[in-house]
């Protein structure tokens, strides 16, 4: 048996409070492809941080290519040949994709040769990119390959990649794995971050198992089962959402060809968007981020404001309302960031209760605020949703990821929406918190209330949609009945069936 | 190595104890100041903290604590609002001499009659000047998008010029021998902002200041307009998604700041000063932003921070003339109280960590 490319053994790190990591080891051997699994707050972000020199470890100890490994810093890290691709970019939207693979160089070549080099690397691993175009005029797939060609370029022997696929349409996904299975072949490993269980059952070769800081398994995803996996990381059984096929009732929802201007330079219009929402139904609606799926929701919650005749709601022409005229006949929402938009980071859950729940709670009299009503209501969405905080005074920003979106899910949903819009509803929220999350989505849809779902978690809708449409471009397609709808045509659907770059013919 | 650890919370402990620590820091390096000009240190500071007070002369001392307090919390409680929601008027100066020339100018309109409704009409007229001057900048960041601190603090200087040919031309006494200003309005009853209590320093300025706090206090704990603009202030995208209008709250803060910089400049110039003249404004409407913040733009601190700041002007007064230091040197004193307050304002939202240099996530 050869050395492996990479041997962790006993790492351990700690910060105030948490232990991050816990004697954790692992080995990648060249060519390799190695899953990382685990929840938000598992570790795996500073196990792979002590990897690529951003964090040092308290203990333990590394081995890359059989010599002891520790890096200072990222440029060392990159130096001895461990390159990192983040889940989120860090690119400049005014600058060149050239211009921005040269900024991210220790010694850049001049701008024609690197263009040349771009254009050759992005070519053999069929990454198509051209090195004239604007960053901020490329899609999220289209930047996702400038940071991967910007690690390439450095001839990496280990590929971090963190949850790569997040960004990307199922055409996509399968263009970057084409990539990383050729990258395979030539013996470059890669440690894969993801929780899509599916993906990393295609594509891995190996799986470790992170959770509360330490390893918890290892084991071949290829013979696991998704199931399998997840009651690993979680720790426990793993409920699947219940739901009984209630049949749709009547139209309460319907948008006429709302269309928006972008609210900014680089922001997305919305082009003719019209769709009926019926009573007890649920209205999956993908797509790859950036494509409209903000200012739909915009639109929804009032937000902004959109043209008379618009948007009808129990037959009422909606489109002049403000949020809260909106709420007070029963149309609530819930947006996609939890802190600054869903929930104000620095006010207490008591005050981010009055935020949604003034009108319809009775919170409000005559513009007088009821502050023990408010404490109430909040203590009962904490009760309800099962919220972890020392109390309701606590602030928002002071909560985790899911227990917070567990508090907006909440508030919104005791208040007994008729229409209920909500953008990526799990969205970096634990296994547990989003089982929750979405059973108590099908359970307010299984009262009689229709609901418009917005994520990019396909088997997230798959699995709570009635129907499915997608956004792309800020266009809605048709809606489909969900049941019954292949990975490919979902992918059609968001990638609008028109601009698709096939090039793994 | 010292690093800087963002609290889960803001610590409620630090928020009540930066104000404090400021002044005591500001005492020991002003001392320090002032010991290096070759003045003692210790006397000084208790000339400027302790003499207006319960000094020798406080009996005149006194009073003026309350006629300058007066505008500093007017204006400053207005401020506030709008610094809450992050809606940043810096122009209050100049609202403030707007206040007073309406003010005035609708007094001495009616001059020499005598009547009850005359001073109503003036408080009216002031409220109205410094409403109109703060709306300005307002109406532009809402139609144009223009950035309001610069709007509202170049009106400033051109309140100012507006001034200078007020007292000039149109409003200047005709009976008063070619000197620029108007006329005395301490010698009009029917205008004159005379005190409540003679002798007290209590005129109406101050019963309008103390109205502004109790308002404020009850509007930001109270109501659902003060709840947006601390929702504003805090989040604005979350405060749009709780139904908060931005303009309007734009309208409303610049508006109401303006209202209470008119409404100081209209006591002061029918009160205290008397009189519109060129060199009417002494920098009241500036000074506010720093008692705004040393009162943690909270109603309280800010009453509170309005009669310390008046008491470092007073007793900066007294140490001038009897301790003979420069006033560029009291000046920088107050410019420490600020600069101290806005330090020590990290302790609130971080802790310091003195520990090994390890890179944070």
């Amino acid at each position: 048996m050869t050395t492996p490319l990479l041997s962790l053994r006993g790492l351990t790190k700690a910060y105030p409070g948490v232990v991050a990591n816990d004697d954790v080891s692992l080995e990648i051997g060249r060519g390799e492809i190695h899953a990382l699994l685990g929840e938000n707050g598992a570790g795996k972000s500073t196990l792979v941080k002590m990897i690529y020199g951003l964090v040092k470890p308290d203990s333990g100890a590394m081995e890359f290519s059989g010599a002891s490994f520790a890096p200072q810093d990222p440029r060392t890290a990159r130096a001895g040949g461990v390159g990192m691709v983040f889940q989120h970019f860090s690119l400049f939207d005014a600058l060149t994709v050239a211009e921005n693979i040269a900024l991210g160089m220790e010694n850049a070549p001049a701008m024609s040769q690197l263009a040349a080099r771009i254009r050759e690397v992005s070519e053999s691993y069929g990454l198509p990119l051209s090195p004239d175009r604007i960053v901020g005029d490329l899609s999220a797939g289209e930047q996702q390959r400038v940071e991967i060609i910007r690690c390439l370029l450095q001839d990496p022997k280990l590929l971090i990649m963190d949850e790569p696929t997040s960004v990307l349409t199922p055409q996509e996904v399968s263009i970057l794995f084409e990539t990383l299975n050729k990258l395979r072949s030539e013996g470059t490993a890669i440690l894969y971050i993801s929780h899509k269980l599916e993906e990393i059952r295609t594509l891995c070769d190996a799986a470790t198992i992170l959770r509360l800081g330490k390893v918890v398994g290892t084991c071949v995803p290829a013979e696991t089962t998704a199931r399998d996996m997840a009651e690993m990381m979680v720790g426990t059984t793993l409920k699947t959402p219940q739901r009984s096929g209630a049949t749709a009732g009547e139209v309460i929802l319907e948008l006429n060809k709302l269309s928006l201007p972008p609210a900014s330079a680089f922001g997305m219009p919305l082009r003719e968007v019209s769709l009926r929402l019926r009573k007890g139904e649920i209205l999956g609606i993908g797509g790859v981020a950036g494509n409209g799926q903000d200012e739909l929701l915009g639109a929804l919650s009032g937000e902004t404001r959109a043209n008379a005749g618009m948007i009808e709601y129990k037959g009422l022409d909606m489109a002049s309302m403000g949020p809260n005229a909106r709420r007070e006949i029963g149309l609530l929402s819930a947006p996609e960031e939890r802190l600054g938009h869903a929930a104000a980071p620095d006010m207490s859950l008591i005050e981010n209760a009055m935020l949604t729940g003034a009108a319809r709670e009775g919170l409000v009299k005559g513009g007088i605020l009821n502050w023990s009503a408010a404490r109430a209501f909040a203590d009962q969405i904490i009760e309800a949703f099962d919220v972890r905080t020392p109390s309701a005074g606590n602030a928002a920003r002071s909560l985790s990821g899911g227990n917070l979106q567990k508090f907006v899910i909440g508030r919104e949903v005791l208040q007994r929406p008729d229409v209920f819009v909500v953008n990526q509803p799990t969205w970096g929220v634990d296994a547990s918190a989003a089982a929750a999350i979405r059973q108590a989505l099908l359970d307010l849809a299984e009262s009689g209330a229709a609901l418009i779902v917005i994520s990019q978690d396909l088997d997230e809708l798959m699995e709570i949609s009635d129907r499915f449409a997608a956004l792309n471009e800020g266009r809605l397609s048709q809606p489909r009945p969900a049941i019954g709808l292949s990975v490919d045509e979902i992918g059609l659907m968001m990638g609008g069936a028109h601009d698709e770059e096939v090039t793994h013919g | 190595m010292i690093r800087f650890e963002k609290r889960p919370q803001p610590s409620q402990m630090f928020s009540i104890a930066t104000p404090l620590l400021a002044v005591v820091t500001t005492m020991f390096f002003g001392g320090l100041l002032f010991a290096v000009l070759g003045k003692d240190p210790v006397q000084s500071i208790v000339t400027i903290f302790w003499e207006p007070l319960f000094g020798e002369f406080a009996f005149y001392y006194r009073p003026q604590l309350l006629i300058k307090g007066a505008p500093l919390v007017l204006i400053a409680i207005g401020l506030a609002l709008g610094f809450k929601a992050g809606i940043w008027n810096i122009g209050a100066e100049g609202q403030y001499i707007m206040g007073a020339i309406f003010g005035a100018g609708v007094g001495l309109a009616f001059y020499p009659t005598e009547s009850v409704f005359i001073f109503p009409l003036m408080i009216l007229a002031g409220a109205f000047g410094g409403w109109l001057w703060a709306t300005i900048p307002a109406v532009l960041k809402i139609k144009f998008g223009t950035n309001e601190i610069l709007v509202s603090l170049m009106l400033v200087y051109v309140a100012e010029q507006f001034l200078a040919s007020m007292s000039l031309g149109l409003l200047k006494n005709p009976e008063g021998f070619g000197f620029p200003g108007s006329r005395n309005l301490q010698q009009y009853d029917s205008a004159h902002n005379a005190d409540i209590i003679a002798g007290s320093g209590m005129h109406w300025g101050v019963v309008a200041a103390l109205i502004a706090v109790i308002f404020a206090y009850v509007l930001l704990a109270r109501h659902s307009l003060g709840f947006a603009i601390r929702v504003t202030g805090e989040a604005p995208r979350a405060a749009r998604f709780g139904g908060v209008n931005p303009s309007r709250l734009i309208l409303f803060c610049l508006g109401v700041s303006g209202m209470l910089a008119g409404l100081a400049g209209m006591f002061e110039v029918a009160g205290p000063a008397g009189q519109i003249t060129i060199d009417f404004n002494v920098g009241y409407g500036f000074t506010a932003i720093i008692v705004a913040f040393l009162g943690r733009l909270h109603p309280i601190g800010i009453m509170l921070a309005g009669l310390l700041m008046a008491l470092t002007y007073i007793g900066g007064d007294i140490a001038q003339s009897q301790l003979q230091l420069p006033a560029a040197a009291i000046q920088v004193f107050q410019g420490m109280l600020l600069f101290f307050l806005l330090a020590f304002d990290l302790l609130t939202n971080y802790r310091v960590r003195i520990g090994s240099n390890e890179v944070a996530t």
